[in-house]
Order: structure tokens, then sequence, then C-alpha cells
């Protein structure tokens, strides 16, 4: 879709959501170079950049001029040169992504997580994700934020949330060692705890959990002559790259016995970003939209980082994360997708088809939990 | 462009995500796959009993004649094709156009199928030891006042097939009249065969419910191979090795062939020319019984210089001309990797390529969206280089000087070995030898199969368990 065919009401919305992205990133790059309450990171940084970003920088496109945010800055401490000064002091939870080999990427987090949940907690319908209503977390836990942000949009939600921890780092290396028999001991010894958890009488409607496990847990359900819906469920969240059309059909069709089911993606860096609501037109193509202006997903070209592809065409998924805990202009994710309009719940753009980067593709072990 | 559906126990599903398979040198659109997802064959795999029921209800006997018409309409019919038609032509055509292979070659193997189901009787009669078929089919019988039971250790047979060699699909149609399913997983550039003997066996009266067929990724051979107590899959030697050693699966890996000359035979090596070359040669080769090494006492810079002679001419050829000898490597880089690694080792002491004074231009031929290797043969001094026991996926062989005393103990792993000698000692040991599967004793090229010999493990063997079995009164 270009600009040209969208709704009048939905260009006046875009409009208005890129000024209040300018607004926010010239508020965000104010708090985060001002040596009161800016990062030690950034301030020096600036210190020896030779510009001011405060003056320079106006609005979103002009925080190219940071060029590539670095994935080595993320690797190895000391990490508190990544708290605000203005959050000096207060309790701060540190979360990993990667680190299959080598030292992960941090992010230090102080109320972000709980901030990006609450957010993505307007999108959940009701219907499926009643207010009170006791979740089950079945992914991973560990140094990742999941489990607390999972936990967290059930408490707000006003439930309480059960817990069943799958530790990717382990299974890629199953994987990796073609201990495939382990890999199946391990997924089935997560499951038992699942199907033992929903049998417990805990009343639990709404679950997260990652494709692979949802599938496992469907199938290991249907072999006992129940479903996810006889378990009582009646909305599930879930997240993770490999999540394809073709998957989101399959679940719908012969897993999720009409239960309904929403595909997000997120991740340390970023936050949460939910999908286009289910439209049967789309043939089940997932698009996904950041929660801007916290977060900007853009699809870029694979050799101008600057420029962003056309609607529908290819390139590499480009993250800038924005708050006051956070501020990450341009990260290239390892992922690759389409640009995708904007819509009218999120009258922004979004990115469909995501799978991993071709650069990667054959070095990473994708689609482990 | 024709679209093959997933078929899951016979129903087409088209798949949300589908893979184009492209002519190799034009790179044009020939078709377009659904691609499975693992999940899917999970599902579906807890119904694979359901395709034994529905064979079971048919004789053995019916079985078999259907196969036998199956075999007509493989060669004769113009049969559906995804949700097209193809006739034998256009079959040979494009499963040409995406393999790489000289279409002489797919018909020939297309031959080959036709000659394996229709002899399917004596087949199986080889293959069960003659044993009366209805004890596979009941499970139980008595045959010269001894009680003999046959348990069949799974409802279907799954398979990862290749995408280079359309030859290996011999192996598994002694399947279908033993009452056993078929799963396949095809190779990305080789969906042909599998859609059309599936078909072909439909035409016939074979229940669709018995077939499954779930193209797609890598992960989607692992689905198959995790959710099947039976699986025959198709790779090299890392695949070998994780997989050996595992009951449920049959590994068909390189062959490492060859062929042995002994003292007693070694002088009269000109006699024996024409097999080696044709051993070397025949199906471009890619087949794990296509000889990678002659291994000779004595003569082997003359033999080799002389098979070299023969073969350095062989260049690639447009893949319609029925002389073409040399099939296509579909990825240029594969073919530039392995070239690569020709020469790096042609660097060891005791090693000599000697096609190179033979052949008029390189060994790899770049095209524009493919390549060719052409024959290379080497001469060894001893077995020591890395070269001396090497299997490539084009006519590469390497002649390897060592006593004949030492053979057996150097050559390793040998999925066929012709042995040329009258020496009854030598003889003794190379039918003890253990490494060594399957033995050709006396002038018969590697190439040349008996389908009445188990290949790589009795098919039989591996889907039924010999039990003991009482009934009472």
């Amino acid at each position: 879709m270009s600009t040209d065919t969208m709704s009048k009401e939905l260009e006046s919305k875009a409009q208005a959501a890129r000024r209040r992205l300018d607004q926010h990133v010239r508020e965000m790059v104010e708090w985060h170079f001002t040596p009161e309450t800016g990062c030690p990171f950034w301030l020096e940084w600036a210190g020896k950049a030779g510009w001011d970003p405060r003056k320079e920088i106006a609005s979103f496109q002009d925080l190219g001029r940071f060029g590539d945010f670095q994935d080595e800055w993320l690797r190895g401490g000391p990490v508190e040169r990544w708290i605000p000064k203005a959050y000096r002091g207060r309790p701060t939870f540190v979360f990993e992504t990667g680190g299959t080999t080598g030292i992960p990427k941090t992010r230090v987090n102080i109320e972000d997580f709980r901030i990006d949940y609450e957010l993505f907690s307007e999108s959940l319908p009701e219907e499926h994700f009643p207010k009170g209503a006791n979740w089950l977390m079945l992914g991973p836990s560990g140094p990742r934020r999941l489990r607390l942000a999972v936990e967290h949009l059930c408490q707000h939600r006003g439930g309480i949330c059960f817990c069943v921890d799958l530790d990717p780092r382990w299974v890629i290396k199953l994987i990796k060692k073609g201990w495939h028999e382990h890999l199946q001991a391990y997924q089935e010894h997560v499951i038992d705890q699942a199907v033992t958890i929903l049998s417990a009488n805990h009343d639990i409607r709404c679950m997260f959990t990652t494709p692979k496990l949802l599938e496992a847990l469907a199938m290991r359900l249907e072999d006992e002559g129940s479903s996810i819906r006889e378990a009582g469920i009646t909305g599930i969240f879930s997240g993770g790259t490999e999540f394809t059309p073709q998957w989101y059909r399959f679940a719908s069709e012969e897993l999720l016995d009409g239960v309904y089911m929403t595909p997000t993606y997120g991740n340390t860096l970023m936050g949460l970003a939910a999908s286009k609501p289910f439209d049967p037109a789309d043939e089940y193509k997932i698009t996904y939209h950041a929660p801007q202006p916290r977060a900007v997903l853009r699809v870029v070209d694979l050799d101008d980082h600057d420029k962003d592809v056309g609607y529908g065409e290819t390139g590499r998924v480009a993250l800038t994360t924005l708050t006051k805990e956070f501020f990450m202009p341009r990260f290239l994710e390892r992922d690759e997708g389409e640009r995708e309009p904007p819509c009218e719940a999120y009258p922004w753009d979004g990115v469909s088809g995501v799978r991993p980067f071709r650069g990667f593709a054959s070095s990473t072990t994708v689609g482990v939990y | 462009m024709i679209h093959f559906p997933i078929l899951r126990w016979g129903k087409p599903y088209k798949s949300l995500e589908v893979d184009k398979v492209v002519h190799f040198a034009t790179g044009e659109p020939l078709a377009e796959v659904s691609q499975a997802n693992p999940g899917l064959i999970k599902r579906d795999m807890r119904q694979a009993a359901r395709a034994r029921e529905a064979l079971r209800r048919i004789p053995h006997k019916e079985l078999l004649k259907m196969v036998g018409q199956a075999a007509e309409a493989f060669m004769e019919a113009e049969l559906p094709a995804g949700d097209g038609t193809q006739t034998p032509d256009d079959f040979v055509k494009y499963q040409s156009a995406t393999t790489g292979l000289p279409e002489a070659m797919c018909r020939a193997n297309m031959e080959k199928l036709h000659f394996v189901l229709t002899r399917l009787e004596e087949i199986l009669r080889s293959l069960t030891r003659g044993l009366d078929p209805e004890i596979f089919s009941r499970g139980y019988g008595e045959e010269d006042g001894v009680m003999r039971s046959y348990q069949a250790t799974t409802p279907v047979l799954s398979m990862v097939l290749p995408s280079n060699s359309p030859g290996v699909h011999g192996l598994w149609l002694p399947v279908i009249p033993l009452q056993i399913g078929l799963v396949f997983k095809p190779g990305p550039q080789e969906p042909w065969t599998p859609y059309r003997m599936s078909e072909a066996f439909f035409q016939a009266g074979v229940p669709r419910e018995a077939i499954s067929l779930y193209p797609g990724g890598a992960e989607v051979g692992a689905a198959v191979l995790q959710n099947s107590p039976r699986t025959l899959i198709f790779g090299g030697k890392p695949t070998v090795d994780q997989y050996r050693g595992n009951p449920g699966v049959q590994v068909h890996g390189p062959g490492f062939s060859k062929i042995l000359i002994g003292e007693d035979q070694v002088d009269q090596w000109r006699d024996h020319l024409d097999l080696m070359a044709d051993s070397v040669l025949v199906n471009s080769g890619r087949s794990c019984i296509s000889c990678s090494g002659i291994w000779v006492p004595r003569h082997g810079r003359e033999i080799a210089r002389a098979l070299a002679e023969r073969l350095a001419p062989v260049a690639p050829a447009d893949p319609t001309d029925p002389e073409a000898k040399l099939a296509a490597f579909t990825v240029v880089e594969q073919a530039e990797a392995v070239n690569q690694m020709i020469e790096d080792q042609l660097g060891e002491e005791g090693v000599e390529e000697v096609t190179a004074r033979y052949r008029e231009g390189d060994r790899l031929v770049k095209q524009e969206r493919c390549a060719y290797l052409r024959p290379t043969v080497l001469h060894c001094t001893s077995p020591e280089p890395s070269l001396a026991n090497t299997e490539f996926m084009f006519p590469f062989v390497s002649v390897v000087e060592c006593p004949q005393e030492k053979m057996l103990d150097q050559i390793s792993e040998t999925l066929v070995c012709t042995a040329i000698s009258q020496d009854e000692q030598w003889r003794r040991q190379l039918l003890d030898c253990t490494h060594i599967d399957r033995l050709n004793l006396g002038p018969i090229p590697t190439i040349k199969l008996n389908w009445l010999q188990p290949h790589e493990g009795n098919l039989v063997d591996f889907l039924f368990r010999n039990r003991a079995f009482q009934v009472a009164g």
C-alpha cells in the first residue's frame, strides 16, 4: 500500500504518529545527552563525536547521524555504563540476549519491561484474555526478561502466573551435538510440567508460549484425549521468529480447537511488537508493529541502511529503542522481512515475514523454542 | 507452472509456503512445491497405522498386480502431476532440467525402476528368502513344518530422499506389496519421481491413504526421521556417522566402491579396461556404486594412463544429447569447492592427476548457472595420500598401488567391491572381509546391480522382525 492508497483517516493517523515520534525523539535525545540524566556510555560517546545530538537531532530521520548501533557495545561490562544517571540507585535488572557462544548482549532494565507489557496488555481482547484470569508462562526464563514480563502482564491484569522454564541455550547445545534423544526428552520434561500445572485446578485461562512448545503441548493434550481448549485455555500470546504464516494456519486449523492466539515479536532490546489483528484476507500473514514511539522497526536496504525499502519489499530489520532507560538508535537485527504499511490499529510501518537474516542464517541455530 | 501439493495420506494439501524448482541451466521456474511444516508431519504420523491397515485389506497378490500395472503407468501413461499432468517424455525432460542429469540417464533410471517394479515377485522372493508372503501379511504361518512369525516393525517406511540421483528409488519399490505404507520427503530438486510413482500406484488401485509426501527443508527431513519407526536416509559421511547404529535408520551414504585386481590377474589389466571405465563413468559417477578406487599391486601408472586416455575427452554436452555422459552440478559453488579440494590435495606426495595431460581445458567447466567437473583419474603410488580413498559426485577415480596382502587392511569401508582374482586364499579373505558390503568376485562392473540381492541391508530385515510365536491347538 502506498500512502496514495491509504484512507484519509489512516493517513491522518499516520501523520500524527510521525509527529509524535519526532517529538519523542527530541525528548529522548535531550534526556540521554544531558549530563544530569544520561548514561555514561552516551555521554562519553557524545564527548568524542564532536557534535551535540541535543542541538542537531530534531526528528526520527535525523537519528541516521548516529550510524549503525554496534552489537559489541552491549557485550561485556561494566553494565553500569548503560544506567542513566537519573536512575542511579534504583533497583536494576539486567537481561541477556544471544550468548549461545561468547559473551551475550546485556541490557539494563528498571521499569521498561513492565511498561512494555502494560502497553501490550491494552491490545489483548478481554473476551479471550479475561481480567483476573490466571496465566501459564511456558518458555525461557533465566537471564531473559520474558518470565518477569509475562508475570507482570498477568499480575497487571489481576491474575497469578504459573511458570515453566525452558533453557534455550541448552537446547541449542543439544541440537549442535546431534543429541536428538536428549532434545526430545528435554522437551517432554518441559511439557510434562505444563500438563501437570494445567491439570491441577488452578483455573489457568491464558498462556504465553512459543510456537514449538505450543505445538508440543497441543499434541500431548490430544494424545491424552484433551485439547488446549479443554484444558481451559481461552487466549494465547505466542512469540518467536519461526512464527510462519503456514505454522499459524496449521495451529489455527489443527491445534487450537478455536482458541484465540496472537503472534508477537519481541526481544530484550526492543520490547514487544504486537501483530496486526487477524484478517482472513491476509492468508495468515503476520505483520508486526513496534510499540511506537518507545521502539521503532524499520525495514532497510541491505547495503544502504539509511534507506527504507518500499512497501512489500524485503530488507533487514533495524530497531531503534527510545525509552528513558535505554537509547539504541538503528540496531541491525539478525532478521529480515518485508516492509508493511500502517494499519488502523497501528498507524506506522510494520514488518512481515520475519525470518533469520540471510547473511547469518547458515551460522545461526534458530527456532529452538 | 505445476504446483505439487503436500500429500497427507493421499489427500492434497496446499501449503502457504512454496519452493520453486528451477531449470539448472536457465533458472526458469518449472514447478512450485508446497512446503510442509514439522508439526504437520508429527500430527499425520499418528495415523500411520491406517496406511498399513488399508494395504492389509488387499491381498498380497493383488498388490503385486497393482504394482505391475503401476510400472506400465509410470513408463507409458500421462499421469497427474500436482495440479497438472505429465507425459513420460515431460517427466524425463523436467527431471533432467532440475537435477542436471542428462535426459538419457533419466530415461535409463526410469527403465531401471520399471524393471524393478515388473520383477517384484522375484525380488521379494529373494529378499524374503523364499518365505510365503502370507506369513508377512498374517504375521505367522507354518512352512516345511516350522512355525515362522514375522512382525512388522513399522506401519510405514519413511524416506528422506536426495536431489541428485533418481536411481535410489529402486530401493523402496518392494514396500507396497509387503503391505507397508510410504512416507516421502523428496529432495528439493527431484520431486518428480516420488509424485509420479505415487500417482502410478494410485491409478493402479493402491489406496491413497497408504502414501504421504512431505516436501520441505532440513527440518522437515528431521521431523520425518523423528516421527517414523523406520527411515531410509541418503547423505554424506557426516550423516552416515550420525545415524550409524540407530536401528530405526538405514543410511545410504558414500559407497567408496572399488575394483581390486589381484597379483594373478594384474598383468592382464587391459582385458578389464572397459569394466573399469564403465564402473567410473556410468551415471556420471554419481552413484554410491560408482567406482572411486582401483587398487592394484603394480601397473598403476599404465592403468591410470589408459583410463585417462579413455575418460579425459568426456566433456559437458547438451542434456538432450543421447550421448551426454556428464551430469551438471546445479550449485556452481559445490563444483568449485570440490575442484579446489582436489587441487589442494594434489600437492601431497605420491599423487598425480593423469587426466590433466589428456584433457583439453580445465577440470572445472563453469556455465552461467551450473558447472561440470570433467572426469579425473589419479595415480597414487600408495594408499597414503588423502585422495587415494575419496569419493566425489562426478567421474573420479584413484588408481592406487598397494601390495595384494595389504589391500584388505587398507581399503576401509567399501560398499561394492569387484575383486578380480583366481587366488582362492585371497577370495576367501575377501569373503570374510567385514568392511566390504556387496562383493563381486570376478569381472563384474561395480555399477551392475542384481536386484535379487539386497542392497546395503535387506529391506525385509529392516521392516520386519523375525520372532518366536506359538499358538494353542
